[in-house]
């Protein structure tokens, strides 16, 4: 009797083994290599350096073995082993313009200069199970064309804003101060950098779900995929000590340019406005989510009226966050049994209090008959 | 890819020295919730990350740690952050309240009054008082700013009207040094008293949403009531089956399946020192 609360240091150790057990499953079946999850489940690694906010391959692979394959644990397990790493400062922006091409859609323009490049998606794909995949696989060689060099790939909101069509982004400015939402706490209003931070970590689905409302009515923003682009960028850090930048590496993104409908009055001709997202690695589902939100957030920057969720910057800055998110949510299991019996006390003395009052009203109803009863109300 | 050590209790010192800062400021003003830049933490947020890293900030090598959740020191998640800084910090721990330099808390004060030597440390889920009355950061922060409280009065005052008692049991509000209204964690009302007047530094810590706030030693708390409903401590009509006290809170404790229960003290510490001192005194 009265265990429940105890053992609790041989039941943690006992249930750890038990998971690992588990995770290692059958051992008749091959252990997987954190390789092949870097190399044949690459989605799910873009997925957790994405929203763990960290660029790191090997880790995100091994993240993804060691939480059995939940990528929100996965990603939970990067996170805490970034917020460790020592910062060295801000990367200059990126220069997407110069990105090594995998994929290039733009859903405005029929052609523009550099062309589609459809690159590897499964768009126009068939959903049917391949059963084939269920064995060994071997597809040929892809069809490869040489790099052309002097074909320029300018990117597609550039060309518009050539003709004055759509809003000035605000130029990047090397060495400006940058919010740093890992660093600092949030505070209310946020502004565009803290947000944007915050949606290229936020959680995928809770993001498609935002952008899926804005484009139901709950904030509706007319969006065009002005262009996706998938591919390599080169990342260059500013060395005080040598005076320029020097490139540390290049990293997999995938940025989407959303078109939206347009503003102008107040002296200002009508031009369309643009909603933005940058995600590490390939998944334009995030990156066309976290377009059509941060379009959204700039609700009141633009003068529109908020009915929407997905407008709600203090709602969907706070609530975005997976980690977050999951951990609250399932903190809920822990035990609140001191706070349960005081609602419990509370709750019984409310029944007792009750029961006492209905048995008074019984008994004066009974004592009195009707008749004499109103007439004495009345007397007092 | 090299094993990296961790820094002593896992934080960098950098960190340490930013959530100090806080601590300091939090300190400074009563009841007031600072902002910090909380970390990621190996533990999920909403299982005591916030007095997790408080703790990382103060902690030292000779200091002696006690951890509980719901009272006692066996509960799985205590055992859990106490093996977290057993290991990160290499310090020593106890389940003796009055061993102990730190205490960190989840849900409840220990019934054996705290010391001017020690610091308890709280794990806050949400530390907005206002929360569930304003769901706004940016306007809770200025109902504060104001000392616009009247909302809580209404709410206190309308539980009153449909229940004849103010509804709240646990996370029940306090006025700090006459000015901030704050949550005291969700610990029961029964232990609102303890924070009044009491000589051991009172820090809370809320890692999700990123807050400190403190009771500096000997502070003036009052727990919110009015003129004609009083505040009133949880009352138990039971004594502890084990130890027999009458003056701690009790855990009931569901025995069989055909409504058997037993009262038991929360605070696992004081019920086994009494049983001790019992049994001292039986064999004398």
């Amino acid at each position: 009797m009265y265990v429940a609360v105890k053992g609790g240091e041989r039941a943690i150790a006992n249930a750890h083994a038990l998971l690992a057990d588990k995770r290692r499953g059958d051992r008749g079946v091959a252990e997987i290599e954190t390789r092949q999850i870097d190399e044949q489940l690459s989605l799910a690694v873009d997925r957790v350096m994405s929203e763990g906010s960290l660029y790191d391959r090997e880790i995100a692979a091994l993240a993804i073995k060691q939480a059995r394959g939940d990528l929100i644990e996965a990603i939970f397990l990067a996170r805490a082993y970034r917020t460790t790493l020592p910062r060295f400062g801000f990367a200059e922006p990126l220069d997407t313009k110069a990105m090594a091409l995998r994929r290039r859609v733009s859903a405005t323009f029929k052609d523009l200069p550099g062309g589609q490049v459809l690159g590897p998606t499964f768009d126009y794909t068939h959903r049917l199970i391949d059963f084939a995949l269920a064995e060994a696989s071997d597809p040929p060689p892809p069809a490869t064309a040489p790099a052309d060099a002097a074909s320029a790939t300018p990117r597609v909101v550039d060309i518009i804003a050539g003709d004055d069509l759509i809003e000035k982004s605000p130029p990047a400015e090397n060495g400006a101060p940058v919010a740093d939402v890992t660093r600092d706490p949030t505070e209310f209003p946020a502004a565009r950098d803290a947000r944007l931070q915050t949606l290229a970590r936020g959680d995928e689905g809770f993001l498609l779900g935002l952008g899926y409302s804005t484009q139901r009515g709950y904030g509706r923003n007319h969006p065009f995929v002005g262009e996706i682009r998938f591919g390599e960028v080169e990342v260059e850090m500013f060395v005080a000590e040598l005076g320029f930048a020097v490139p540390l590496g290049t990293i997999a993104v995938t940025e989407c340019q959303m078109v939206n409908q347009f503003k102008g009055g107040d002296g200002e001709p009508a031009r369309f406005t643009r909603g933005y997202g940058l995600v590490f690695g390939q998944s334009e589902r995030k990156a066309m989510s976290m377009a059509l939100v941060d379009r959204a957030l700039r609700a009141e920057e633009l003068a529109e009226e908020s009915i929407g969720p997905a407008q709600d910057a203090e709602f969907v800055l706070s609530h975005c966050d997976n980690v977050q998110a999951t951990g609250f949510v399932e903190h809920l299991k822990l035990p609140h049994y001191v706070d349960f019996q005081a609602e419990l006390a509370l709750l019984r003395q409310l029944r007792t209090e009750y029961g006492e009052q209905r048995t008074e009203k019984k008994e004066s109803s009974v004592l009195r008959p009707p008749s004499s009863d109103l007439r004495t109300e009345a007397a007092e | 890819m090299n094993p990296r050590p961790y820094n002593f209790a896992y934080l960098d010192e950098q960190t340490k020295r930013m959530i100090r800062r806080a601590i300091l400021k939090a300190i400074a003003i009563p009841g007031y919730q600072v902002p910090f830049a909380s970390r990621e933490m190996p533990m999920p947020y909403g299982w005591g990350t916030g007095g997790v890293q408080v703790t990382a900030a103060i902690i030292g090598p000779d200091d002696v740690l006690k951890v509980i959740d719901q009272g006692a020191d066996d509960t799985t998640n205590a055992v859990s952050i106490r093996a977290f800084f057993a290991k990160t910090a290499n310090v020593a721990t106890t389940t003796d309240t009055t061993q102990a330099t730190i205490i960190q808390t989840r849900h409840r004060v220990p019934e054996t009054p705290l010391s001017a030597e020690q610091i308890l440390v709280y794990q806050v889920p949400i530390p907005e008082p206002l929360r569930f009355l304003e769901p706004r950061e940016t306007e809770t922060r200025t109902m504060h700013a104001l000392a616009e409280y009247g909302v809580m009065h209404v709410k206190l005052y309308e539980d009153i009207a449909r229940h004849g008692h103010i509804a709240t049991t646990y996370a029940y509000p306090a006025r700090v040094a006459d000015r901030y209204i704050m949550d005291p964690s969700p610990i029961p009302k029964f232990d609102n008293p303890k924070l009044d007047d009491c000589p051991a530094l009172q820090l809370f810590g809320a890692g999700r949403e990123k807050r400190i706030y403190a009771i500096p030693p000997h502070t003036r708390v009052v727990s919110l009531d009015f003129e004609d409903h009083p505040f009133e401590r949880t009352k138990f009509d039971a004594a502890c089956a084990f130890c027999g006290a009458t003056d701690s809170f009790l855990d009931e404790v569901v025995v069989d399946d055909k409504g058997g229960r037993m009262f038991v003290c929360s605070d696992t510490d004081y019920c086994e020192k009494r049983r001790a001192a019992k049994a001292k005194d039986a064999a004398e």
